[in-house]
């Protein structure tokens, strides 16, 4: 077991157990926490894989801006801060049994899946080459012959998400 | 083995490896040991130079305002800082009833690890950094959003309106200011081809403060405000919401805000040393690293400076001025920033200009914006003063109920 | 790399060490005099009324929310950065481009209003 599969599998049961909390929190605001730890523990993952420019977006994204717009989303939603609610509803064990098929049929899916089975190629995992990886992201993302539509595809996306919510936020007034 | 004057890192490791291999232990421990010794004294240095930057503040600011500032307690007041210590260390930690404990206590924790994470990243001299992390630019944007997780928790953790209020007021104003911080901070990783801090101080041939001021003036005024300072302080300001979201800290939870923001103040100061002034640059720093350290100090007190006389000389901002400000203002100024030096800086390269040109141009162009922003600015700041009254006539000895009626007619 | 990141985590665990430590002493050498009127919520000096209930105003949803999307614009445009010096001058217009039509979601936002403390 070398350290890195450790750090793996620390991380991985941490994160586990955080999304299973988010969805039993007795109260909103802890599992807001709860989330925002399972989303740190992915960036953990991130930087596992050695691609430290995901996980810091991960952070920078997720904990930092999509965090905080929920628990203001769930301030703006509860009449009292301190609201408590009950965490199971009548259709829980339906919702379970689907919960497991899926996962089991993600894990049959993988398990078969080849490239498990080659040898990832070696990253050069200094910071120099990772430098250079993300100017080659960057530069994939503009030129026409590689990601350029979908660069633009995705600010289009953006706008459409601010003028809705603008508009769908300005309408109590 | 490097000479100590020019690698002291290299080294003090290679020499530390020599010492802990032939006591005999394993190469991997002793790698393990060196990274921890490495990452615990970068943050006891940060927080042992807090004490000296607190008395630093204290006298400038008290100069600022024409009276003396600490002078009791040692030469100069050196040891104020101490003393108070000393004091909010044995004050009472009062827990008030119905916290949220993690929250709680997590906050004033949270806050002062976030800012102090930046220094993990930071450039101090030419072979001296914590860790030449590729993309250490948006590492810090991260941390500054930890810090803000912080203030929220520590709004709601206090069970208490009037802290939830001020918590989210700050972390709402946070929020907006660091849309311009972010998209300011692209435009020296433009400049330099890069997101490593490192290499953005080695290409700093002419500091980006010559290349794009504007960017510089619109990344430094979004630091003040991120650090909650002056003129910016409305979340702490002492007669609003009482103290906001650290409301219900006493002792030293409370102290480690205040550590936390003086640290922060500090660290965004060295943060624009880095990406604007050249960091460390300066004659003979690369044959001698700690010289590189002495010139990144000196400038970032010079910058320190600067926001402590914000601090001293400038009125508190309301807060709808404050967003006002920042969407209306410093926002499309700073993304038409991106967009004429991306556009300039490609064209005059592609033209083949050398340095020198591409400075001179680069930095009229920036004039120019600047120039014509001001201008659009005065023209929409100033309302035209409204006539209040017409003349009042005088109060007159015979009062008849019409001409009372007429006389209340005052048009404004 | 992992070296680095290695190197940030513990460099994490001493700066959350160092306050934690210092509050933990502070926790010590504090006198600890508990009664139920220190222990009350404070409310300018006044006893508390009615619930933590607050009333949360709209508007700070929606600056979060336009904070998100610039950040996911920067996010998109910090490797476009990085690659600015091998780029082109069509490839650094479509990086713009991007810009432009996030600047015209600012404007919408502006005229509507949205960005308005109220």
């Amino acid at each position: 077991m070398t350290p890195l599969q450790i750090v793996f599998l620390i991380v991985t049961v941490a994160t586990l157990i955080s999304a299973v909390m988010v969805v039993s929190a007795r109260r909103m605001l802890h599992a807001a926490l709860w989330l925002i730890l399972s989303l740190l523990g992915i960036a953990v993952l991130f930087v596992t894989l050695e691609t430290s420019f995901f996980a810091i977006v991960q952070v920078m994204v997720y904990v930092g801006a999509i965090a905080i717009l929920i628990v203001f989303a769930v301030m703006l939603t509860r009449r009292d801060i301190q609201d408590r609610d009950k965490v199971t509803n009548r259709g829980a064990w339906a919702a379970a049994l689907a919960a497991l098929g899926v996962a089991g049929g993600l894990v049959g899916a993988l398990t078969g899946w080849q490239a498990f089975a080659s040898i990832r190629p070696e990253l050069a995992a200094d910071s120099a080459a990772e430098g250079t990886r993300i100017a080659q992201l960057g530069m994939a993302l503009v030129s026409p012959d590689a990601y350029a539509i979908p660069f633009e595809v995705a600010s289009v996306l953006l706008i459409g998400a601010l003028i809705g919510a603008i508009y769908v936020a300005g309408e109590r007034k | 083995m490097p000479n100590f004057w020019s690698d002291p890192v290299g080294f003090l490791i290679q020499w530390l490896t020599n010492l802990l291999t032939g006591l005999g232990l394993s190469p991997e421990l002793v790698k393990f040991l060196l990274a921890f010794l490495g990452a615990a004294l970068l943050p006891l240095m940060a927080m042992l130079f807090v004490v000296f930057l607190i008395w630093y503040e204290r006298k400038l600011y008290a100069r600022m305002q024409d009276r003396f500032g600490p002078n009791r307690l040692g030469p100069w007041g050196i040891f104020q800082t101490f003393a108070d210590m000393g004091k909010i260390f044995t004050k009472e930690i009062i827990t008030p009833a119905g916290v949220d404990l993690i929250p709680f206590n997590l906050a004033p924790i949270l806050a002062v690890g976030a800012v102090l994470l930046v220094w993990a990243v930071m450039p101090l001299a030419p072979r001296i950094v914590g860790v030449d992390l590729s993309v250490g630019l948006i590492f810090v944007i991260a941390a500054g959003g930890f810090g803000e997780l912080a203030i929220m928790l520590a709004g709601w953790g206090s069970n208490n309106k009037y802290a939830l209020l001020g918590g989210f007021r700050a972390v709402a104003l946070l929020l907006s200011y660091e849309v311009p911080m972010v998209i300011a901070m692209l435009i020296p990783a433009m400049l330099a081809g890069s997101l490593n801090l490192v290499e953005i101080v080695a290409s700093q041939d002419v500091p980006y403060l010559l290349l794009a001021p504007v960017a510089a003036l619109i990344f430094f005024i979004t630091q003040v405000a991120e650090s909650g300072r002056a003129p910016f302080d409305l979340v702490e300001a002492e007669s609003e919401l009482v103290a906001g979201y650290n409301t219900e800290y006493s002792g030293l939870k409370f102290g480690m805000f205040y550590v936390a923001e003086f640290l922060h103040a500090f660290t965004s100061s060295m943060l624009f040393v880095t990406l604007f002034l050249g960091g460390y640059r300066g004659p003979f720093a690369n044959e001698f690293p700690l010289l590189g350290l002495v010139y990144l100090m000196v400038k970032t007190f010079i910058v320190y400076f600067v926001t402590i006389l914000f601090r001293g000389a400038l009125p508190r901002f309301r807060i709808d001025q404050m967003l006002d400000l920042n969407w209306k203002v410093l926002t499309p100024l700073i993304l038409a920033m991106v967009f004429v030096t991306a556009l300039v800086d490609k064209i005059v390269v592609q033209a083949g200009g050398p340095l020198l040109v591409r400075t001179i141009v680069l930095f009229v162009v920036n004039m120019l914006i600047f120039w014509f922003s001001s201008k659009l600015l005065q023209r929409n700041v100033r309302p035209p003063r409204r006539k209040v009254s017409v003349q009042r006539p005088l109060a007159t000895a015979n009062v008849t109920p019409s001409a009372s009626q007429g006389q209340d007619n005052l048009s404004a | 790399m992992l070296d680095h990141w290695l190197y940030i985590g513990l460099f994490f665990f001493v700066a959350m060490l160092l306050p934690g430590a210092a509050i933990f002493i502070a926790s010590i050498l504090a006198p600890k005099k508990p009664n139920p009127i220190k222990s009350s919520p404070y409310e300018c000096g006044i006893e508390t009324v009615g619930e933590s209930r607050i009333q949360f105003k709209a508007q700070y949803y929606i600056y979060a929310l336009v904070f998100l999307i610039f950040e996911v614009e920067a996010v998109f445009l910090f490797p476009w950065a990085a690659a600015y010096n091998q780029l082109t001058l069509f490839m650094v217009v479509e990086g713009l481009i991007f810009v432009l039509i996030l600047v015209g979601g600012l404007l919408y936002a502006w005229k509507k209003g949205a960005l308005e403390w109220r």
